[in-house]
């Protein structure tokens, strides 16, 4: 059969980050996949070099617009490292309290955007809607919807309001309904679980040797969390548990994502129950020489920073290794085998950026010639929910 | 597998070749060994240790590059890093895709950043710069 190639991305302007896959398909299956990424390479590691520390915080911020906390927090955990110091106490259930905030919003949007695939899309409109609320809470607290600039090495910018407590904790409160609705609606949806089970499985082994991070990780029973394993600002200070699903398809990473959400609502509350009054910045003067490794569980998976010092006031070497650097590369398994109309689904379910499909062309190899569009691309993904809904 | 079961085991796996070792703080322990060492080591940490690979990170020291390979114990929380320093101007080092898929990247990004060559490699083209990038400039390099 005739082997065809059908290019995914690189850019979009919904997307978080531009990348390219190169699907190599044989009539419906998919055969091979390309995958080409660097469309966004800023250096920022070099730019680093050239930031004082408490600038390099910015910097880090603006690698990912929807997950914008996930590297400063990594970053000033490898900071403290560096220092063999811990921030003052309130500070430390700050971080935790932005850093599940992120989560919620991230996994929502996410979720909002995997229904959109699946042709529900009544799931991504309330999806988004709901994540709104997130969004206002960050608005509050950071002044910020978007790019909180809450993280700093040695504790955090600016301190949270005692009065916005209760209204903080009634948003959360009302958000689990909703959760409760998404819950609902996936699991009990037959269609969603005929489009989602068993398609785009990743084993425990496949985990292992791509070195898989995240919600990708535990949707195949492999139960790692840095928040849990190398406990950092206050997560081994409140109750809570590791969300872990077997199967590693489709399915099992959103219900893992999902029910990720009432965690991370139970850890923010307990933070703003349990937050200690006090400093929140240790107001670091010096930095030693040495070095400093610094993690933290982003929505997607574990960010790690590597920070060497020589002593001045910008970092030597600073490398920064994002968890889509380690899960994108799993495609290579998961896709392989599926059909086209899967692939769409397949491809999101890491959590990548996947609004590139709107830029999907289907090129005939020998004539050159576009035989479909990235909007056929996600015709085809939602008129097969259709057509098993019909059934 | 416990800390200091670990930090023995690869004290007497690698012996000589140990040429550092520091033991930075309760989840941090780096070791510089030398290059023939890698690999027996990193097969250590993840078939029996029980290592996840984390990233690795390639700095120019001027004098060298150095690759150091973090590694976690997701059981304990700790993260084991293994140095080796590669003589310029034409660094090399056995690559690390024969033991696990997931150092394919990271290896293809520090070949193009610092040059250096990862033997045995199955794809070392470009990853993040173009493919027409002027061949011999390395952008994290610092000798000119």
């Amino acid at each position: 059969m005739a082997r065809k190639i059908i290019p995914i991305g690189p850019y979009h302007p919904l997307q978080e980050e531009p990348e390219f896959f190169k699907l190599h398909v044989e009539g419906e299956t998919v055969v091979d996949i390309d995958i080409d990424i660097g469309y966004n390479h800023r250096l920022i590691e070099k730019i680093s070099e050239s930031k004082s520390y408490d600038q390099a915080t910015f910097l880090v911020e603006r690698i990912c617009g929807i997950c914008s906390t996930s590297h400063p927090f990594a970053y000033v955990n490898a900071i403290d490292d560096l220092l063999a110091k811990d921030p003052p106490e309130r500070a430390l259930y700050i971080r935790t309290v932005i850093g599940e905030l992120e989560r919620i919003h991230s996994h929502l949007l996410w979720l909002g955007l995997a229904g959109h695939f699946l042709g529900y899309n009544t799931v991504w409109m309330w999806a988004w809607k709901y994540r709104e609320s997130v969004l206002d809470i960050f608005e509050c607290v950071a002044g910020n919807r978007q790019n909180y600039a809450m993280m700093k090495p040695g504790g955090v910018r600016r301190d949270m309001s005692k009065e916005d407590f209760p209204w903080i904790k009634k948003t959360l409160q009302g958000l689990l309904s909703k959760f409760d609705m998404f819950k609902g609606a996936i699991m009990d949806d037959p269609v969603i679980r005929a489009r989602t089970e068993g398609v785009g499985v990743l084993t425990k082994d496949d985990v292992k040797t791509y070195c898989v991070v995240g919600p990708t990780a535990r949707a195949s029973g492999v139960a790692i969390d840095v928040r849990k394993d190398d406990p950092y600002a206050a997560y081994d200070k409140v109750k809570w548990n590791v969300v872990t699903q077997e199967k590693g398809d489709v399915f099992s990473k959103t219900v893992v994502r999902v029910l990720e959400l009432y965690e991370s609502v139970s850890i923010i509350t307990q933070c703003l129950d349990k937050m200690p009054d006090g400093p929140i910045d240790a107001a670091i003067k010096d930095m030693p020489v040495g070095e400093g490794i610094g993690r933290h569980e982003a929505p997607r998976g574990e960010v790690a920073h590597y920070i060497m010092s020589d002593g001045t006031n910008t970092p030597s070497r600073h490398k920064i290794r994002a968890p889509s650097f380690m899960n994108i590369a799993s495609n290579k398994k998961a896709v392989v085998g599926q059909t086209i109309s899967d692939a769409t689904i397949i491809l999101a379910a890491v959590d990548p950026c996947y609004c590139c499909t709107e830029r999907v062309t289907v090129v005939d190899r020998g004539t050159g010639k576009k035989v479909m569009t990235g909007q056929d691309l996600v015709r085809l993904s939602q008129e097969k929910t259709e057509r098993m809904r019909k059934t | 597998m416990k800390r200091q079961e670990i930090i023995e085991n690869i004290k007497v796996r690698a012996g000589k070749d140990i040429l550092d070792f520091q033991d930075r703080s309760k989840n941090r322990i780096y070791f510089t060994v030398s290059n023939p060492a890698l690999v027996p080591l990193v097969k250590y940490l993840y078939n029996d240790a029980g290592a996840r690979f984390i990233t690795a990170s390639g700095v120019d020291t001027r004098k060298a590059i150095e690759i150091l390979y973090h590694f976690s114990i997701d059981e304990t929380g700790l993260i084991v890093s293994l140095r080796v320093i590669l003589a310029k101007p034409e660094p090399e080092t056995e690559t690390l895709t024969g033991v696990m898929k997931g150092a394919e990247w990271i290896e293809m990004e520090i070949h193009e950043m610092l040059g250096v060559n990862f033997k045995g490699h199955p794809n070392l083209r470009h990853l993040l710069l173009k493919e027409d990038w002027p061949k011999g400039n390395y952008p994290l390099r610092r000798d000119r």
